[in-house]
């Protein structure tokens, strides 16, 4: 009976490296989003198993966005420093990111560290002609709740985000825009 | 003269190359493998690289900081699909050419952007060439629309790697056009000066939207291999979307003139050679350099 005990320990093992790797990926935080982690923003699309080595294959938010390599290179430093080297990381184009991948507890940290999550789904009807609108539908403040909130620039800090003010408290924040 | 401390050359000598070396190779432009689908795919890469150089002029200059961020935001996502579509057109060459060869050492006709997106957009001084910011809104309008556009039917490209790249782009135009049709409407319908303005724009751009629908055997080669549509069947739709924002903006759309730019084909406005003199020169004094 040693041979199958031997690989019931080598599936417990490699399952377990698998999940050392996702835990050890919800300690890496977005460079430019610190409040969530590449896990919460739901870039992560899989874990792999190659020999000794580990694949991390990653989707990227934003085709220009800045911050692409700068998380390539802390997902591969994390799991190394893990214990789970070699660590090789590929990106993964199809299908494209959207804020709907976002999870639930992202979402709420979002939330909780002043940014406005994404409201209702991306989803867009493909095809549909774009809206003609000045005013975007009020998203709700994320200190007061209050929605009376105005669209300040479509454009915010990161290619991610726009910039909103709100008329009940005042203050200025960022909503992350559906995609 | 030594290049700055922080241009590190990728030539594996070390030594780095100083500019106007004869040896320098990598100063010389690269011979292009010109196939039609890598001129199919160049002319959107293209297009996207060198409409992004144009928005990012006005980093540090926009009219409201609002609109600074704005416009260069979308030059920083048109950039990058710019990359994405540098790197597979080098793939589909098959010369071992990637994005920074592509983007800085090819010459004024190796590249096929629409002549639209070379005019000069933001006025650096009262008597430098370039229109005003209404030149800018209604550009950045109808090349948002046409990229949607395309990149909706490139999404069901044959092509895996084009159509993920679409998939991508796609949501990316859909903000700009948003953006840039929230200005249509606000400078149309606004004041008779910001309407004036805008009209003067249309008048100046719409000679230019013919090439964007302009058939040729690039796009037949395309269409016919499942790589893309050819850019006569974008017309309808682009039309559809530009007429229902050029109406609510109380904007007659202006006729259509038998004016016909070439770009696509790699023949140039006066306009082409100052930008690439800009784009290109710090990789062709020093070749390889890195940040």
């Amino acid at each position: 009976m040693a041979e199958p005990h031997f690989l019931e320990s080598a599936a417990a093992a490699l399952a377990s490296r698998i999940e050392a790797a996702w835990a050890a990926l919800d300690a890496v935080p977005d460079p430019e989003v610190p409040a969530v982690s590449v896990r919460d923003l739901g870039i992560v699309r899989d874990v792999l198993e190659h020999g000794d080595g580990i694949e991390v294959v990653l989707t990227p938010t934003y085709s220009g966005c800045p911050a692409t390599e700068v998380i390539a290179a802390s997902v591969r430093q994390a799991l190394v420093d893990a214990g789970l080297g070699p660590v090789k990381v590929t990106h993964r184009l199809a299908p494209a990111w959207t804020t709907d991948w976002i999870s639930a507890e992202g979402l709420a940290r979002l939330l909780a560290y002043g940014i406005a999550p994404p409201s209702g789904t991306a989803a867009v009807a493909p095809g549909a002609p774009a809206a003609i609108r000045i005013r975007p539908p009020g998203v709700a403040c994320p200190r007061c709740g209050s929605a009376q909130t105005e669209r300040l620039s479509a454009f915010g800090s990161t290619a991610c985000k726009a910039l909103h003010r709100c008329l009940a408290c005042r203050e200025p924040f960022e909503y992350f825009k559906p995609i | 003269m030594v290049p700055p401390s922080s241009l590190r050359s990728r030539h594996p000598e070390g030594a780095p190359h100083r500019p106007g070396d004869p040896s320098g190779a990598g100063t010389s432009s690269i011979a292009l493998q010109l196939t039609p689908p890598v001129q199919y795919v160049l002319r959107i890469a293209d297009t996207c690289l060198i409409h992004a150089q144009r928005l990012a002029e006005w980093c540090g200059h926009g009219p409201v900081l609002e609109e600074d961020i704005a416009l260069t935001n979308m030059a920083l996502d048109l950039l990058g699909q710019a990359r994405s579509l540098l790197s597979h057109a080098g793939r589909l060459e098959g010369q071992g050419h990637d994005e920074d060869q592509l983007a800085f050492l090819r010459d004024e006709r190796d590249f096929f952007n629409l002549t639209l997106v070379e005019q000069p957009m933001r006025r650096s001084s009262a008597h430098a060439p370039g229109g005003d910011f209404a030149d800018t809104v209604l550009r950045n309008f109808l090349l948002a629309a046409w990229l949607k556009t395309l990149w909706t039917r490139l999404a069901a490209s044959s092509d895996d790697d084009l159509a993920a790249i679409a998939g991508k782009a796609v949501k990316e135009a859909r903000y700009h056009q948003q953006h840039a049709g929230d200005w249509v409407l606000r400078l149309g319908d606004g004041t008779e000066e910001s309407a004036a303005r805008l009209r003067a724009a249309l008048d100046r751009a719409w000679p230019y939207t013919h090439e964007m629908f302009r058939r040729d055997a690039v796009d037949a080669a395309a269409e016919a291999a499942g790589l893309g549509p050819g850019r006569d069947v974008l017309r309808e739709a682009w039309l559809a979307e530009v007429a229902a924002v050029l109406a609510a903006a109380k904007l007659a759309r202006p006729a259509d003139t038998p004016f016909l730019s070439t770009g696509t084909l790699g023949r140039h406005s006066e306009h082409m050679g100052f930008i690439l003199a800009e784009m290109q020169s710090l990789q062709r004094q020093y070749p390889g350099g890195r940040w």
